[in-house]
């Protein structure tokens, strides 16, 4: 009997702090264990006794990479809740500015912490010896990312302009001018990521996942739409909690979300994609096409290339955002606050985040649920593990460790989100 | 000790790095904060998170480069460490703390690779005792912030007046 245990106690490249173990037995995997122990942070919690208009810059502390995110979130679940649309120039700088976070986010996990599993290298320090030419391109496409976030969010890091009904100030057309030189730069880079990760060898690893994202009539989905699913999911953001459930792990202090009926389901780059091919540029299109990927993709670890697609689309949406705006008269709209329950549901760069608020007729939070995309991707993660092992047991230990780190940063995964960290053990007794 | 100038203005830039929401994590604003209130002109202050990519964006235009930041290393609490970054790696083990996965540590690291980083860098790395969730400094550490301030702002005239 051939039992083996591998432990790898620290995992990098990922965002926050986790640990991973699996354990195996004549060559089958006995336990898969995704363990997210950085400690919970309680931000439903303090945002009870806030008024509305402070969930957006409260929860956009939860994460330094995603804070748009989170900001959208929260304000379209207020927003729903009070009965209020923001349609126009509001709505289109609203979906500006998550490009913005897109392309950082995005040219962050492809050039640092994605591209060195497939080339070879520990980490984007030494991959830079090699490619200082192709690393700098990532940084100048992130840069460019952060610039659209501060100008419109007001600073990079935990941005402070968004707010219920709009923005706080709005910018002029020309400072908006300013940025698409650099964007069309960013758009020809983006271009190229697309080209480069095409190049790199995937394992050859596909599931019948469900995939689960928005769905828009007109868009590629940032803000709004229902919650489709390629195995017939069709629901409006009211009906996430009737159709997903979040179960306490004893190994993660994140919730592992599912589908109440069907188990584990799979947000993010990939899940967009094979949802709303249809709704990317033809630019992004063709690009995908001339990568080799199908209008279907079922390789996670193919989502480097899906994710420098997305990159490109945000480029080329931000360009024609920009082309068409005028400044909108007002910075908001008009907020009268009222009993209500509020839902809300964006495409944060790493998949769906839902929000929920209680409020009361003073304006006041009574209660607070928010979902991440790291949450809902978590038994994702570790069922890809359960079925990525057995195919590739023989593998030297070494590189089996590795190809299992590069397997769950296919996921790009946030754990300060989700608990809102990564250390990785696997037993072979 | 040999004189360098910033590109721009003549200036020295002074990076502090931290969290103010993690307690002593603050110190390197903190630090940062109290040599802005001296309103030199030698001194260009910045305040920085932890995000060691941008690290090359805010050095960009400068040469002479000082960098403040807690450490958590099992020292004394209050060891005040000093290295000359410009000339070798720091010790990971100091600067690797991060939730974020590209940490300071690692980012003038790949400043370096890329031949990115400033000809004068230097990193003071204060060893801190509270990094929960709060504001403000803890007591015991609060004491000895000036006397890093004030090590700070000698070096910094020292390197205008030798």
């Amino acid at each position: 009997m051939k039992s083996k245990r591998i432990k790898v106690n620290y995992l990098a490249r990922v965002e926050g702090e986790g640990a991973l173990y699996i354990k195996f037995k004549n060559g089958s995997v006995r336990d898969v264990k995704f363990k997210i122990f950085e400690p919970p942070r309680f931000f439903e919690a303090f945002l009870r006794g806030r008024t509305y208009n402070e969930a957006s810059d409260i929860t956009a502390r939860i994460c330094g990479i995603c804070p748009i995110a989170y900001q959208m979130s929260a304000v379209h679940a207020m927003e729903n809740g009070f009965g209020i649309t923001v349609n126009g120039q509001l709505r289109a700088l609203r979906r500006l500015i998550y490009c913005g976070e897109w392309i950082e986010s995005h040219a962050l996990h492809i050039y640092m912490l994605h591209a060195p599993d497939f080339l070879g290298y520990p980490d984007a320090i030494h991959m830079a010896k090699d490619y200082p030419e192709i690393v700098r391109r990532g940084l100048q496409l992130k840069k460019v990312g952060n610039e659209i976030v501060s100008l419109l969010g007001g600073r990079e890091i935990h941005p402070i302009n968004v707010q219920v009904g709009g923005f706080y100030k709005v910018p002029a057309r020309n400072e908006l001018e300013e940025i698409k030189e650099k964007l069309k730069q960013a758009r020809d880079d983006a271009l190229e990521t697309v080209r480069w990760t095409a190049k790199f060898s995937f394992p050859d690893f596909e599931r019948d996942y469900e995939f689960v994202s928005l769905r828009h009539p007109d868009e590629y989905p940032f803000n709004e739409g229902r919650l489709a699913s390629n195995k017939g999911l069709n629901i409006s953001i009211q009906d996430y909690d009737n159709t997903f459930t979040e179960e306490h792990v004893p190994h993660s202090n994140a919730l592992h979300s599912v589908h109440k009926e069907r188990g584990a389901y799979f947000v993010g780059p990939l899940a967009r994609y094979n949802l709303n091919f249809d709704r990317l540029t033809p630019l992004a299109q063709d690009a995908a096409r001339s990568a080799g990927l199908l209008p279907q993709c079922h390789n996670p670890f193919q989502s480097i290339i899906v994710r420098s697609v997305e990159v490109l689309y945000a480029c080329d949406e931000a360009l024609r955002i920009i082309d068409q705006y005028e400044k909108p008269e007002m910075p908001s709209v008009c907020v009268e606050p009222r009993e209500m329950t509020g839902y809300g549901c964006t495409e944060a760069p790493r998949g769906i985040l839902y929000h929920r608020y209680r409020v009361d007729g003073e304006g006041v939070i009574m209660d607070a649920k928010i979902v991440p995309p790291t949450a809902q991707n978590q038994k994702t993660i570790e069922n890809d593990l359960w079925h990525f092992i057995p195919k590739n047991i023989d593998t030297p230990e070494e590189k089996l460790t590795l190809q299992c780190e590069q397997a769950i940063r296919n996921y790009d995964p946030c754990i300060s989100c989700a608990t809102h960290f990564l250390k990785l053990h696997i037993d072979r007794e | 000790m040999v004189k360098h100038f910033s590109r721009v203005n003549h200036a020295v830039l002074l990076i502090g790095i931290g969290n103010e929401h993690r307690s002593d994590d603050g110190v390197g604003l903190n630090i940062a904060r109290r040599l802005k209130k001296l309103n030199s002109k030698q001194v260009v202050i910045a305040e920085h998170n932890k995000d060691g990519i941008a690290l090359m964006e805010t050095w960009k235009d400068f040469d002479t480069v000082i960098i403040i930041d807690a450490v958590s290393s099992g020292a004394e609490t209050g060891t005040i460490f000093r290295f000359e970054a410009h000339t070798k790696p720091l010790p990971a083990n100091l600067f690797h703390y991060s939730t974020h996965s590209f940490g300071i540590a690692e980012g003038i690291e790949l400043a370096r690779t890329l031949n990115q980083l400033p000809p004068y860098l230097i990193v003071y790395g204060i060893e801190m005792v509270n990094y929960d969730s709060g504001t403000g400094l803890s007591l015991e550490t609060n004491e000895f912030v000036q006397k890093v301030t004030d090590l700070i702002q000698q070096e910094i005239h020292s390197l205008f007046h030798t």
